[in-house]
Parts: structure tokens; C-alpha cells; sequence
């Protein structure tokens, strides 16, 4: 299978996502954000990091640079595209996925393990999944997802919210909540369920002297879901 | 302007100091002239008044590939890698802008570090601010450690260590040291060494702006209430030109383009041109004209006294230039040929076709002042005699938790969650532990490091504190199962021309010439920061040591945390008593006089070689030193990380318990051992002449002191773990 990971002026989990990536056996290639083509690819990852330096709006400025346009275009027909943490708010910015990531609730940046849960099965990121409940890592200063009252009906009536911040139980409740998102959202994903866009970092959870090993769980059952769609 | 004597003055320099510049030029020098060596002459830039006691550090040995004089130092961690590492103060400007200042010390270190050719792999600081109840203290805090995540984050290099302390000597003038350690390949690293003549001299990364003028200055200054009107003179950082530069320099430094590359710190331009011509004993010309400019108008003064950030100042090789400019082009940052090198061993800067300033190097380099400056011996202070009755009213658990609760001891956890500390997907030991620990990417090797003070015990008696702080900073390591190489160091100081304040600083650098020499852990970095003052108090005597060490296969690293029922807990090393200066004296007893705790460094090294030894024969589940608190407090550590409890056994020790558990007699550990491997670590510590003894037994959920205290975990959680961040919401 075949990954490209973006690298924008600032990215700086580019490299991980790669280690993350190749160790569960995809073959990826780095994406320059001045290119105008997207090598043949099975996912397209933006990795987290603060592209174009944060300036203006996270994710804003990267969602306007060259890849984008064909990243869009590979996205619309059909692409799995997966945005971390500030792909996730590039992601945000193309409209790929809807709703807005504003800064955390404390206005302070936060960096530790979180307990998620996906909010179903029905796609081809969390399909087959072995845990009910997952242990990521965040970090970050905006992941406070907001979106109005119109686009949440919208987003739940088609089952768009991706995956819940959660206790070590599944309890879906507000003390659990890291960032103060609406309706404790950690991830969202687009109608098709191509695209998903999701502040927690699987690729810091790849080795159980790192974090913990639910990434390695994510990324284990995402390659054998692409593998057994194609 | 016409220079005389009182502008020189007004820029730092003394009297006598202007008239040997006159004496060296043969002539008056013109502003911009007056303006580099004011620059060049500070304390900061110089080491005026301490280089002389500097030169006795121990700065060499098998490992060491690089000592002090270079951006940063470089030691061995084989097969053909290399660490370097420094250490760094920003706490004059932290002061004025807490956000900026801790920001562009963070980003000033992270390119002392790629300057050498090294990707930075972690960063760690130690910060230290005034009483919690000083009113400005909040404030300063949360702006600090904003500034240094906010640089660090963005980056996206993981701070993986640090150590905050309070005490009212900050007051009035925090510090804020900041330590990265970057991995090189041994035949990569780069120097700042420049050779060759008639060579472009190029300018890269950000335009050259109004910011930070004088920067250097106002660090070898002390503060007044006027301080705030120095706010002008603090840099403003943009870490992700920073991040362009980092990674466009690496670009460049794969190929064979590079002579010399020296990043634009303190004092700007001036300093990094004349430090690479000066190692490379050439001159170096520059046309100002050249240089990228911010905003317009800049005079040849501001541009060569300019400390705006993100800069880099490179000696390349003829023919190299396009090459050059194609990799910053690509990261979109300024390139510019500014100059060439020469044989002349001048600095010659030329503006609108004009010479304005021609000064020969060696006068701003070797013949700068070298003061032997007056110094006061600090006695060793009379040890206390507690009475033994005074302990009869107190109950051990409320003296727990009013220790475990303190802010020099409480979890810091509100503080490293705000920085990135797992980015790069190589941190194996998070902040909270005894020391930080990331793998060398795509080995089986990890570098642990540790940053260290002890400010109580130096300025109680400075020879035995900075023996000390040099003694904790190796055992951080060993703590963690790395053979520590070797130490960075960051001596923040007040005023050298206060006697006192002179003796504490040659006192502390002698103990830690003392301790480095006999540990084999020589100094290769560092860094001095005088003028910690305000009016006439200095802070107390504050030498920050950052350790590092290796651990060659990373699955034996060590963590505190205790790991299992049953388990058998040892302390090795005595336990005598030593209560002067302890966290316990000063805090239950409000007694602040008396000696620091001795520092046997037969014992620290024997002791440290020795666990060293088990861990590596994989006989320790968990180790934790045992520093401010004593035995008590380092064992409330492991079992809150660990979630476990511990039964102690009746000590065999003929003293007063109290003073057992709180007493802080350096060159101990506590080790968790499996029981069937006891007969096994008692036989190696006994061979090796360790003094150790069993001290209890690991169980669920409770800390059972004796027959009469009992105290839960979750007690002991909730007395460790909220202090700060309630402190900071309040």
C-alpha cells in the first residue's frame, strides 16, 4: 500500500508519521507542499506540526499552498486522506471536513495521553478495530472543535463525528474533555467517510517504550482495511 | 556623534576601559567602532571576570570531542555519533518579557546547537522565579513557560526534563536557562572556525530589524525600577523561521559547501563575525549595504548591534554561493553575500561606499579585559543541634504533607504539559522523572539528561553546594541507568564586583571543578550570567548543571515508579542525619541557618558505579535518588508514579526517625529489587563496600510508616499534585 505524507514549511510530525507509516509496512513517500502532483497513493496523511508558522489561522495558509489543490481533487474522488492535529485544522480550512478548531479551553497547550473511542465502526479507519476504547497522545493548542448548532445536526445525522474523548471506561463526559470541543469530538470525518481529520497523534503510540501501542493497533488495522478494500 | 568618554560610559564600558580602546586604536574610535567594542567588552561576551576561574574547569576527556569555546561541546556516544549539548541563561530579558524572553533563549540555544551541524533531539531548562506570594511571580511563570513552549513546541523538538524552584532572592530577577542536545555524526559537525581567504562571508535567515540593540549590554547590567523601559532591548523570536532555518542549514551541511557557521546571538553581527575571523586568525570585510534589512534607514551601528533573531552567519566556500541560495531560496529565507574574508585580521565594514568602522580583531578578542576580581571566602557555617524533643509534636504525615505540597517540591506537571514532550517519537522517560530520556533515532542507544540546582545549598556554603549540584546532576543519570559523559554549565550569579557575590561564584566553580574532575564528568559548555540583581541584592548563588549521559541499550533504562508487590526496597548510601539546610529545617523548623550536607565524592561515585552495575545485570526494577526531602519524599514519589504502597521496615539506625526520613545526607538511592535477586544485589554491594539496607517491602495502595501512620496513596497524589496548578487559577 502507498502513503504520502505532505511536508508544508513548519510541519514537524512529517517525519514520524513516516516511521509510523513504513513500520506497519506502507510504502510512503514525503510530498513537498510547492508540488503540483501527488504520487500515486492509497492515503494521504498531513501530519501535525505548525505549518506556515501558525501566522494568520492554523492549517489557513497550508490549505491554499500548490499540493492542496490535488490533494482536494484526490480527496473528492474518493482518496483516503487523513489530517493530524494540524492537518486536522488544514483539513478544516479546504472545507474538506466541516466546523472550526478554536484554541483550547485554558489557552494553554496541552501534551499527554487521552482515552478515545470511536464513535462506530463503519469506516475504513476504525473498521475491525480490536479496542472499543484507545489510549492516543495529544498535543496541541487548538483542538477545541466548535461548529454551529445547524452543522452539528448535520454532522450527526450523517455519522460524521469520527471519534469521542473519553475516560479509560468509554464514559463520554465533560471532566474527560482535554480541550473543551463540543460534544467531547476528537475527530470528525467528511460525509463519505474518506477524509478524517483527528487532533490525537496514533503515530506517537507505535512502541510501548513511547506512550503506549494503541497507534500501532490503528495503524495495523488501517493498512489490512485499505488492502482488503482494494 | 563625536565619541567621548561619558558616551562610552553610557554604553557600558568603564573609564579605563575607553581609554585602552583609544590605546589600542591610537585613536578615538568612531560610535559604530565605540558600539562593537561595548559589545564585544560586556561581561556577557567576554567573560571578564570569570574567565580567569573558568580555565580551572576539568573540560577534557576520553569522550569529549569538543570542549567550551565553540557554540556548543561535543562528546562520544559511538559508533560514529556525537551529542552536543549546551546550556544557556536568558534572564535578564525573561524579566522585562517573560513570553520573548524564555522563547528567544530557548530558540538561541536550539541554533547553538544546529550551528554545529546537530538536528536538536531535546531540550530541557531550568527556571527559577521569586516567592508565590510576590505578587509579579504568577505572571512571570505562566509568561516563561508560555514562551518556552511556544518556541519549543513549534520547533517540534521535544522538552523532555527541567526543574522549576521559588525563592524569594528572584524576586526582582528571575532566571531562565535553556539546554538543548542535538545529534550529529561524528565527521559531520561543524565549527565556526573560519579559513581560507577572499571566501564569501554570507547572511542568512531573517531580515536584521531594531529588536534587541544592546541586548548584550543590558544582560551585564543589574536592574533598577526603570527596568521596564528596557523593554525595546528584549528580541522577539518567530520560531518557525527558525524551523526553516534549521532545516535549510542541515540541507546545506549535507554537502561539502560550509568553511565556518556561527549563529548571530548576543551582540548580532559583530560578535559572529569577529569570532569566526578571530579563530580563524584572518579579517573579514563586510559591506552593510548587504545585509538584509527590516526596516529602513538602519545605520551601520544598529545593524552591526542588532539582536533580532534567526540568523546565521556562514564562510562558504568560492563557487558554492548558487547552490547555496537555491536551498534558502527553497525555504524561503533571506541569502546575501555580505563580505569576504581577508588578510588583513581587521573587521572592515563599509556602508553607502564608505569605510565606518576598521578595528583589528585581536584588539576585541585577546587583548579584551580580563578582571581578577576581589572575592570573599564564605566560612562553613556551625551545624545545629536540634533537640530531639522538638520532633515529640510532630505528626509525620502532617509534616508529609505540608513537604509534599511545597512548591520546590510538588509535581510540576501543570508546567510540562504545556510543552511538546513527545514529538520526534523518541521519548522514552517523560518530564517528572529523574532524568529525560530520548532514543538516538534508529538505535538501540538512548541519551538521558538532567538539569540541576541547588541554590539553598551554595549560597549556604558555595564550595559544598556546587559539589553537590554536580553530584545530584550524576546521580539523575545513574538513576535512570546512564553512564553519565560529561555536564553543560549555566552559573548565574549577582554582581562580580560585589565581593561577596564574587566569592560565591569562584567557591561554586571550584566544587564543581572538584566534583566534575573526580566523577569524570568534565565540563563542556556553558555559559555565565552575572548582574542577577537588583539594586544591591544579588540572588543567591544559582549554577545550573545540565548531565548527560548514555544508556547503550535502551530497554535497560530505568524509571521511578514502583513496579510490583512484594518487591523489596533498599536504600544505598548512609543515612546520618544531616538536617541543616534541608527542606525540613527550613520549612517545619523555619531554621535557615547551617551547613549544607557534606558531599563525599568516594562515595557518590562508588555508589553510582554500583547501581550502575545491577542495572545493567538487570537486578533493579526501579531507582530513585534521594535529594530535597530525604528519604521520605523520594519514596512518596515512587509509589505515587507507581500506584503502589510500601511498608517500612523498624529502622536499625540508631537515630531519630524523623531525621532518618527527612534528613538530606547526599549519595543515596532507593532501588526496588525482586526478592529472589536480593541475596544476589547484597552480595555486589557488599563487595563493593556500599553501604545499604532493606527499608521495606512493596504493597497495594499505602504508605505504612510505623505502627501509628498509615498514609494512602491517593493522599499522598492529592498533597503532591494540585499545588501548582491551583496556585496558578487562584
Amino acid at each position: 500500500m502507498k502513503s504520502s505524507v505532505i511536508t508544508f514549511p513548519g510541519s514537524n510530525c512529517d517525519r514520524d508519521m513516516d516511521v509510523a507509516l513504513s513500520k506497519f509496512g506502507f510504502k510512503n513517500k514525503m510530498v513537498w507542499h510547492d508540488d503540483n502532483e501527488l504520487p500515486k497513493s492509497d492515503l494521504v496523511v498531513l501530519p501535525g506540526g505548525f505549518s506556515y508558522g501558525d501566522y494568520l489561522r492554523c492549517g489557513s495558509m497550508a490549505s491554499k499552498s500548490k499540493i492542496m489543490k490535488s490533494v482536494i481533487n484526490f480527496a473528492r474522488s474518493g482518496g483516503l486522506v487523513m489530517g493530524i492535529c494540524n492537518g486536522f485544522q488544514i483539513l478544516v480550512e479546504t472545507g474538506l471536513v466541516p466546523g472550526v478548531l478554536l484554541r483550547n479551553r485554558y489557552l494553554e497547550f496541552i501534551c499527554k495521553n487521552v482515552f478515545i473511542k470511536p464513535a462506530n465502526k463503519k469506516n475504513l479507519y476504525f473498521k475491525n478495530i480490536d479496542k472499543d476504547i484507545l489510549e492516543f497522545h495529544i498535543a496541541h493548542n487548538e483542538g477545541n472543535y466548535f461548529c454551529t448548532n445547524d452543522q452539528l445536526k448535520e454532522i450527526e445525522d450523517n455519522n460524521q463525528i469520527a471519534i469521542y474523548y473519553c475516560n479509560n471506561k468509554g464514559q463520554i463526559e465533560e471532566k474527560f474533555n482535554p480541550n473543551g470541543s463540543i460534544k467531547n469530538i476528537a475527530g470528525i470525518f467528511n460525509k463519505e467517510k474518506n477524509v478524517l481529520g483527528m487532533m490525537p497523534h496514533p503515530e506517537r503510540m507505535i512502541d510501548q517504550c513511547l506512550s503506549g501501542e494503541d497507534g500501532s493497533l490503528f495503524f495495523k488495522n488501517l493498512i489490512n482495511n485499505i488492502k482488503n478494500a482494494s | 556623534m563625536l565619541v567621548d568618554e561619558n558616551i562610552a560610559i553610557e554604553h557600558g564600558l568603564k573609564s579605563d576601559e575607553y581609554k585602552k580602546i583609544c590605546k589600542l586604536l591610537k585613536r578615538t574610535p568612531n560610535l559604530t567602532e565605540l558600539g562593537i567594542f561595548s559589545a564585544m567588552w560586556n561581561e556577557h561576551c567576554s567573560y571578564k571576570s570569570s574567565r580567569l576561574h573558568l580555565k580551572k574547569l576539568p573540560t577534557k576527556g576520553k569522550k569529549v570531542i569538543q570542549g567550551p569555546g565553540e557554540n556548543a561541546g561535543v562528546i562520544d556516544i559511538e559508533d560514529g555519533d556525537a551529542i552536543v549539548f549546551k546550556i544557556e541563561s536568558h534572564n535578564h530579558p525573561s524579566f522585562i518579557e517573560p513570553y520573548q524572553g524564555a522563547a528567544t533563549g530557548v530558540g538561541g540555544i536550539m541554533r547553538d546547537i544546529f550551528t554545529m551541524g546537530a538536528r536538536p533531539i531535546a531540550n530541557l531548562n531550568s527556571i527559577h522565579f521569586g516567592s508565590t506570594q510576590h505578587k509579579k511571580t504568577r505572571n512571570l511563570l505562566r509568561g516563561v513557560v508560555h514562551g518556552i513552549g511556544g518556541y519549543g513546541n513549534c520547533m517540534g523538538v521535544p522538552t523532555i526534563a527541567g526543574q522549576t524552584s521559588f525563592d524569594s532572592s528572584y524576586n526582582g530577577n528571575i532566571l531562565v536557562n535553556a539546554m538543548t542536545l542535538g545529534l550529529v555524526k561524528k565527521n559531520k559537525i561543524f565549527y565556526s572556525k573560519a579559513a581560507g581567504l577572499d571566501k564569501p562571508v554570507i547572511y542568512v535567515g531573517s531580515k536584521t530589524g531594531r529588536d534587541g540593540i544592546h541586548g548584550a549590554s543590558m544582560a551585564s547590567a543589574s536592574f533598577d525600577e526603570k527596568i521596564e523601559e528596557k523593554k525595546p532591548t528584549v528580541q522577539v523570536g518567530d520560531p518557525f523561521t527558525e524551523k526553516l532555518l534549521l532545516e535549510a542549514c542541515l540541507e546545506l551541511m549535507e554537502g561539502d559547501s560550509i568553511i565556518a557557521i556561527q549563529d548571530m546571538g548576543a551582540a548580532g553581527l559583530t560578535s559572529s563575525s569577529i569570532e569566526m575571523a578571530s579563530k580563524g586568525n584572518l579579517g573579514i570585510e563586510i559591506n552593510l549595504n548587504k545585509v538584509p534589512c527590516r526596516e529602513s534607514k538602519m545605520t551601520p551601528y544598529e545593524i552591526m548591534l542588532s539582536e533580532s533573531q534567526e540568523r546565521m552567519l556562514i564562510v562558504l566556500e568560492k563557487g558554492k554561493e548558487e547552490l547555496a541560495k537555491k536551498i534558502f531560496d527553497k525555504w524561503n529565507l533571506d541569502f546575501s553575500v555580505i563580505g569576504k574574508t581577508t588578510n588583513s585580521k581587521n573587521i572592515e565594514l563599509f556602508f553607502d561606499n564608505e569605510q565606518v568602522a576598521k578595528i583589528p580583531v585581536n584588539t576585541l578578542v585577546e587583548n579584551s579585559p580580563m578582571y581578577d576580581r576581589k572575592w570573599k571566602k564564605t566560612k562553613l557555617p556551625k551545624k545545629n543541634k536540634f533537640k530531639k524533643d522538638i520532633y515529640n509534636d510532630l505528626k509525620i504525615q502532617d509534616i508529609l504533607k505540608k513537604i509534599l505540597s511545597n512548591p520546590n517540591i510538588c509535581s510540576k506537571e501543570w508546567i510540562w504539559q504545556q510543552y511538546d514532550h513527545t514529538v520526534m517519537g523518541d521519548t522514552i522517560q517523560k518530564p517528572g522523572g529523574d532524568s529525560g530520556v530520548v532514543r538516538v533515532h534508529g538505535t538501540e542507544k538512548a541519551v538521558a539528561a538532567s538539569v540541576d540546582s541547588s541554590a539553598i545549598y551554595c549560597w549556604a556554603h558555595p564550595l559544598t553546594g556546587g559539589k553537590q549540584v554536580v553530584a545530584e546532576s550524576w546521580r539523575n543519570l545513574v538513576s535512570v541507568g546512564a553512564t553519565p559523559i560529561a555536564i553543560t554549565n549555566c552559573l548565574n550569579f549577582g554582581s562580580p564586583e560585589n565581593e561577596e557575590n564574587m566569592g560565591e561564584f569562584v567557591e561554586c566553580v571550584q566544587g564543581i571543578g572538584e566534583a566534575s574532575k573526580y566523577l569524570d564528568f568534565p565540563v563542556v559548555s556553558g555559559n555565565v550570567s552575572f548582574y542577577n540583581q537588583t539594586k544591591e541584592v544579588g540572588i543567591k548563588p544559582t549554577p545550573s548543571i545540565g548531565g548527560v549521559g548514555l544508556i547503550k541499550d535502551y530497554k535497560k533504562m530505568i524509571t521511578m515508579d514502583f513496579k510490583e508487590n512484594n518487591n523489596v526496597v533498599l536504600i544505598i548510601g548512609k543515612t546520618e542525619g544531616h538536617m541543616d539546610q534541608s527542606l525540613f529545617a527550613r520549612i517545619i523548623l523555619d531554621e535557615k541557618n547551617g551547613p549544607p550536607p557534606e558531599v563525599n565524592l568516594f562515595n557518590e561515585k562508588n555508589n553510582g558505579k554500583s547501581l550502575l552495575s545491577l542495572i545493567e545485570k538487570g537486578l533493579v526494577k526501579s531507582a530513585h535518588d534521594i535529594s530535597l526531602g530525604g528519604i521520605i519524599v523520594a519514596l512518596s514519589k515512587m509509589c505515587i508514579r507507581g500506584n503502589k504502597g510500601i511498608k517500612l521496615n523498624k529502622t536499625k539506625n540508631l537515630i531519630n526517625e524523623i531525621e532518618y526520613l527527612f534528613a538530606e545526607d547526599q549519595g543515596r538511592y532507593i532501588i526496588e529489587i525482586n526478592k529472589k535477586d536480593l541475596n544476589e544485589v547484597n552480595k555486589i554491594l557488599d563487595k563493593n563496600s556500599v553501604y545499604h539496607e532493606e527499608l521495606g517491602v512493596i504493597i497495594e495502595k499505602d504508605m505504612v510508616i510505623n505502627s501509628k501512620t498509615k498514609v494512602s496513596i491517593d493522599e499522598l497524589k492529592s498533597y503532591n499534585t494540585n499545588w501548582l496548578s491551583n496556585y496558578m487559577s487562584s
